[in-house]
């Protein structure tokens, strides 16, 4: 096992709706899609949002894709219009995720 | 084969894609997407202002710098321009088409009847609630607050309009993906229960409705060697009467179309994949194949779609208080524990005055501000400069504009040294929020115009 960080083997894209943003992982190589599937779960990525995201993530599975895509709730300060963030629309919480460490096999 | 391209992914954009995109290369249909949900109450405030008012001017502009262009290459054009004033967006348009001498010669179509201001109160008081879809709470609970209600339209619509012979469409609150929708249902004589190829082609609107950002923009995957971003293409869709569809570009432009820059559109504002839901279907995202097809090409295939279902989609605006934000810029050495001070002393300060606020948002830019400490990890000591970047929100309008007046003191009587007062005091703004609600579709006769210039 290798720790990596998740921006050697994947990319990603937010965007928001309301105060939910979403966060859309993609695997760079197919190969690493079953080690996002296996790492990066909801739980991890509430923890990892944890100073940013004070409501539930939720996870979907698009392996056609090779991607993952999280609602990550009451994460822009009550979203676009309302927010005093800096990033009121979540545009860069999908390099924030791509600062997350997993495990990752070593034959991969 | 159609081709279907994009020239504008909100009001802003750049003003000339849309001209490239008609002048380089072939295309049938020119779309181009003009609403936020932000936008709505902005020109619901133009046309109180003036009743000529209350759509997108930039549209019009563009119409005379492209008309010629247009009626040669027989390049029609939808657009959600019209805002709460599509007629007056087509007078507007039709001036130009005399102006230039094309009387005559074009069809101008009308889409409205997602306006339900003019009925608001007749709709709530017969019963259609339009209950906040997060909260649940009538929209009678901030009746006195709202500033516009839209519904959203689909693709059919523009189709009728289409089906009268329009060669522009100014739609009010049409769906982004109904506007790449029609052209095909029109085109290909897709029926109201062809949910895969509806899916089909909601799922090819979605990928160039925000432009360039499925062609190479903002795109993390090579973005270092990104060919001629100053140049880059704007989307096309090559789609095809079965459904398949191919996003591309002109060729000769910057930018790349890549499985990875589609991908990373695909994913963007998506909510549960399986469940993309628009005015003309349910489309699956978990079902797109996707495959190289040549240079800047990617074909979509495979895609399915479910019935649709029986509600519009609305969005209220409402006002909701009011907002600040301002910035000072701390220099080395110790920038960012001059900025913290300052912050502190700020907070202090606004204490003092005996000033109270629904929230202040302080953040640190150059110093963790789009991540957090915790993600970002603690600066080192020796920052350059940071930004400081704090905001207040409230009701009482009159303690946010008394917040704005208590940065720039800080200037020479807080830390030193300090800069970045050059524009002045920050603006008030008046908070718009938005109140998603659902309404059943018989509620709503979408109205079709098409008459000519």
């Amino acid at each position: 096992m290798a720790r990596r960080k998740l921006v050697e083997i994947a990319h990603a894209r937010s965007g928001d709706k309301g105060d939910t943003a979403n966060v859309g992982l993609i695997a760079l190589d197919a190969k690493h899609y079953p080690v996002l599937v296996g790492e990066v779960t909801a739980e991890r990525v509430k923890q990892h949002f944890s100073e940013i995201c004070r409501g539930k993530v939720e996870r979907f599975e698009l392996p056609n894709l090779g991607a993952l895509n999280f609602l990550l709730h009451e994460s822009l300060d009550g979203g676009g219009t309302i927010s005093l963030k800096a990033d009121p629309q979540g545009k860069t919480y999908s390099a924030a995720l791509l600062r997350m460490e997993i495990d990752v096999p070593d034959d991969l | 084969m159609i081709r279907i391209a994009n020239g504008q992914g909100f009001w802003g954009d750049s003003l000339e894609a849309p001209v490239e995109q008609v002048r380089r290369g072939p295309i049938d249909y020119l779309t181009l997407d003009y609403l936020a949900e932000i936008t709505m109450s902005i020109v619901q405030k133009q046309k109180a202002r003036d009743p000529k008012q209350g759509y997108a001017r930039d549209f019009v502009e563009m119409i005379a710098r492209v008309l010629p262009d247009l009626v040669e290459r027989r390049v029609k054009v939808i657009a959600n321009a019209g805002g709460v004033n599509p007629q007056g967006c087509r007078d507007a348009v039709a001036e130009v088409v005399k102006r230039l001498g094309f009387q005559g010669k074009v069809k101008i179509g009308i889409v409205a009847g997602d306006d339900l201001m003019p009925n608001l109160d007749s709709l709530l008081a017969r019963g259609v609630e339009l209950k906040n879809m997060e909260t649940g709470e009538p929209l009678s609970s901030v009746r006195p607050f709202v500033q516009s209600a839209n519904v959203y339209l689909g693709a059919w619509p523009v189709v009728e309009a289409l089906r009268q012979g329009a060669d522009i469409v100014i739609c009010g609150r049409v769906t982004d993906t109904g506007l790449a929708l029609a052209p095909m249902i029109h085109e290909f004589g897709w029926g109201k229960e062809d949910w895969n190829k509806l899916a089909a082609g909601t799922i090819a609107g979605h990928t160039v409705e925000c432009g360039a950002q499925c062609t190479g923009g903002n795109c993390q995957v090579g973005w270092r060697d990104m060919p001629n971003y100053a140049d880059i293409g704007y989307p096309i869709i090559e789609a095809e009467p079965d459904g398949s569809f191919v996003i591309t570009k002109h060729a000769g432009t910057g930018g790349r179309v890549s499985i990875p820059s589609v991908k990373e559109q695909l994913l963007y504002e998506l909510g549960d994949p399986r469940e993309y839901i628009t005015p003309d279907c349910v489309a699956d995202f978990t079902s797109i194949q996707l495959a190289d097809a040549g240079p800047d090409r990617v074909r979509f295939s495979g895609i399915q779609g479910r019935p649709a279902t029986p509600f519009y989609k609305v969005s209220v605006s409402y006002s909701n208080g009011f907002k600040a934000a301002g910035t000072l810029v701390y220099s080395w050495p110790d920038a960012f524990a001059k900025a913290q001070l300052a912050d502190r002393i700020l907070r202090e300060r606004l204490d003092r005055i005996g000033l109270q606020f629904d929230a202040v948002v302080s953040e640190f830019v150059g110093a963790g501000a789009c991540h957090g400490l915790k993600l970002a990890g603690t600066p080192p000591a020796d920052l350059p400069e940071v930004l400081l970047r704090i905001g207040v929100r409230s009701q009482n309008k009159n303690a946010v504009d008394r917040f704005t007046k208590e940065l720039a003191p800080l200037a020479l009587n807080g830390p030193p040294v300090v800069t970045g007062f050059g524009s002045g005091r920050p603006q008030v703004q008046e908070i718009v929020a938005y109140w998603p609600a659902l309404m059943p579709k018989p509620e709503v006769t979408p109205e079709v115009t098409v008459t000519e210039a």
